[in-house]
């Protein structure tokens, strides 16, 4: 049987469904516990699991990053949730140079089996600093996972996996999103990472995206479909490991590929996606890759500068009419 | 809970006529800003995220007559008042809350961000604690181009756990910088109080660790906050080092403007609201006939007719033109921008 839930409550589910099963999984991080979460994920989750395992910390995100870092060292495995990934940042030396170095520099006498959690992306009118994509940035270090989904279905499949998964993953959610609903099931299931999935079946074009630009993929989808056009719309879920085989038998099928990215043009998952498809798909390409991301800037506040800053239908729509060669 | 410092009883006038009208003056023009701001966001003029300084203004009182124009000041997002405090015109604050090209940073700041040079106004960060560092850092600078300037580097009582404060705390001591760090404690950072973050709730103690002179003071009031501004301000410029005060608030209303502030009590926010400075300062310069009704009134008519012009400089002022997203991003002109 399944129900609407939102994402919010799809992620709470997936943490307390784990953290009854294992008692070595615990939540920690700011206003996670007596404030229910700051964009209410864990709400309740405090009164089921007490203070022994759903755990406020003062703001000091290195320092609590890489407490959970020694945990998972020792035996446990936490969650770690960060407000959002911008603050994140600060705890970059504990994901980067610590849990994803542990198995390869302790030659796997340790490993570090934690998921750092919480929302990446652009949420309306935040400006510079609270406004960031940084799923490229973690992709880029091995030893990391990442996942990136805004699905409530996804979002609970994935996160029960990446607590069970024994290597350091980053759970990338959205801001904007924790309320939004999609049908899950009742009983339990997991969803593999690494494994991108087919939203919608086409055969003209290939749209790749993830996390919340989905829904500007799929909406174009509509609208191209109105023109006559059939797009098949791809959505990553995981970012790293990446699922080639699945973009590129797309890309087989269509010869044609538009990436949807909200993260910076420059080194982002769009320019890996573009490598790959060139490299496994050279020969059945009739158009040259295009991306639409977010724009080469910083985000300022204005409204009307968000607008300009943000990937859009329209762009997506003039991306496709671009490798259709059509006006 | 936090600890309420004790009711002084009606002390007598201490300073000139032109300073406390200065600072009641002040207090209102922030007190009023703020709550017209807040209906601004309800009327969804005003966007993202938004935290109002109602309740700590005296702090802001305190500073314009402590602290010298040439002197540096650097805060974190809860930052209209201390903005407005260093001379930025509510025209310019009101129209960057708007996201119009009339504000103080062109509406690419927002709420969290003000920026001015000529005003020495350093930002509004919205890093928690990033500040701590880039104050200090300002401080650097002043002592190494031999200046008798100094940095306020004001952070919350949330920032205060950030490991940055702490390794800026060792080198500012280590290196005898002008630097004065403020913690603002309104009690809590979110919904967190500053018992559940830490064992010592006496914020002030940190500066203990480093042997750096370190005070709690009363920020209810403009007197207290001036005296202690401006002896530590002494210390600083005599060139012995940074000097730390936590300065004891509060903050009225929630977090920001979607925080409905459940955390806390009815009781608590009455105890300091009992005390308000804006209040309390009217109060004193009447009580103590420092100036007349008829002279306070005088200055709220022209509070009320400044932020009425500033909400209307705010509406009237065009939105940035979207080709704005490419400017100020580097100093280079030509800079090859990816399409
Ligand atoms: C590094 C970082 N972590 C978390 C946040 C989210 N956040 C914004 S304000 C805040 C509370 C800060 O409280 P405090 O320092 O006491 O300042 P106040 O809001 O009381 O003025 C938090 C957790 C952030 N902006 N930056
Ligand atoms: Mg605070």
């Amino acid at each position: 049987m399944a129900r609407e839930i939102a994402l919010r409550d799809a992620l709470r589910e997936a943490m307390s469904e784990e953290m009854r099963r294992d008692d070595s999984v615990f939540l920690m991080g700011e206003e996670v516990a007596e404030y229910n979460g700051a964009y209410k994920v864990s709400k309740g989750m405090l009164d089921e699991f007490g203070e022994r395992r759903v755990i406020d910390t003062p703001i000091a995100e290195l320092g609590f990053a890489g407490i959970g870092v020694g945990a998972a060292m020792n035996g446990l495995r936490p969650i770690i949730e960060f407000m959002t990934w911008n603050f994140a940042v600060l705890a970059f030396d504990q994901i980067v140079n610590n849990a994803a170095k542990t198995l390869s520099q302790s030659a796997g006498e340790f490993n570090c089996p934690i998921v750092f959690r919480g929302p990446s992306g652009a949420a309306g009118q935040l400006a510079q600093q609270h406004s960031q994509t940084f799923e490229s940035w973690l992709a880029n270090c091995p030893g990391l996972k990442v996942v990136s989904t805004s699905d409530p279905y996804d979002a609970k499949g994935l996160l029960k996996t990446a607590i069970r998964d024994d290597d350091p993953i980053c759970f990338m959610e959205s801001e904007i999103m924790y309320g939004y609903t999609g049908e899950v099931p009742e009983e339990e299931y997991l969803i593999p990472i690494g494994k991108a999935r087919v939203r919608r079946e086409g055969t003209d074009v290939t749209l790749v995206s993830y996390n919340k630009m989905i829904l500007v993929a799929e909406q174009a989808a509509e609208e191209l479909a109105k023109e006559g056009i059939s797009a098949e719309v791809i959505d990553l879920r995981t970012i790293r490991p990446m699922d080639h085989k699945t973009i590129v038998d797309s890309v087989k099928k269509t010869n044609r590929i538009v990436v949807i990215d909200e993260s910076w043009p420059f080194a982002g998952v769009s320019s890996e996606i573009t490598y790959v498809v060139q490299k496994q798909a050279f020969d059945y390409l009739d158009a040259p890759v295009i991306r639409v991301n977010a724009a080469d800037t910083s985000l300022p506040y204005a409204g009307t500068l968000v607008d300009a800053y943000m990937p859009n239908v329209k762009h997506v729509l003039d991306a496709v009419k671009q490798v259709m060669y059509v006006r | 809970m936090t600890k309420n410092p004790a009711k002084k009883g009606a002390k007598k006038a201490a300073y000139s006529k032109k300073t406390y009208l200065k600072w009641y003056e002040m207090m209102l023009r922030i007190r009023r800003f703020e709550e017209r701001t807040l209906m601004a966001y309800g009327q969804q003029k005003v966007r993202g995220f938004c935290h109002v300084y109602i309740g700590q203004e005296a702090i802001a009182a305190g500073l314009i007559t402590a602290i010298k124009p040439e002197d540096a000041i650097v805060t974190a997002y809860r930052q209209h008042g201390i903005a407005i405090s260093r001379g930025i015109s509510t025209k310019e604050a009101m129209a960057e809350l708007f996201g119009k090209s009339g504000g103080i940073v062109k509406g690419k700041g927002g709420s969290m961000h003000f920026f001015s040079k000529e005003k020495r106004f350093f930002g509004g960060n919205g890093i928690v604690g990033a500040q701590i560092p880039i104050g200090t850092g300002i401080a650097f600078a002043e002592k190494y181009r031999g200046t008798k300037n100094l940095c306020v580097t004001m952070f919350g009582d949330g920032a205060a756990r950030q490991g940055a404060l702490y390794e800026s705390f060792n080198m500012a001591m280590t290196w005898k910088l002008p630097v004065l760090y403020i913690v603002e404690n309104n009690g809590y950072a979110m919904g967190t109080s500053v018992e559940r973050t830490s064992n010592v709730s006496d914020m002030y103690k940190i500066g203990h660790a480093f042997d750096m002179p370190s005070e709690p003071v009363d920020g209810m009031n403009p007197e207290s906050v001036h005296e202690a501004l401006e002896k530590a301000a002494k210390h600083i410029r005599a060139g012995k080092g940074p000097y730390y005060l936590e300065i004891k608030t509060y903050r009225y209303k929630g977090h920001s403007v979607s925080d409905p502030a459940k955390y806390r009590t009815k009781t608590e926010l009455e105890s300091y609201k009992d005390r308000d400075p804006v209040k309390e300062t009217e109060k004193k310069i009447i009580d103590n006939k420092i100036a007349t009704k008829k002279e306070i009134d005088a200055i709220k008519a022209a509070i009320k007719l400044e932020i009425d012009e500033a909400v209307a400089f705010a509406e009237s002022s065009p939105y940035p033109d979207p080709s704005e997203l490419y400017t100020d991003n580097y100093m280079q002109k030509d800079y090859p921008f990816l399409t």
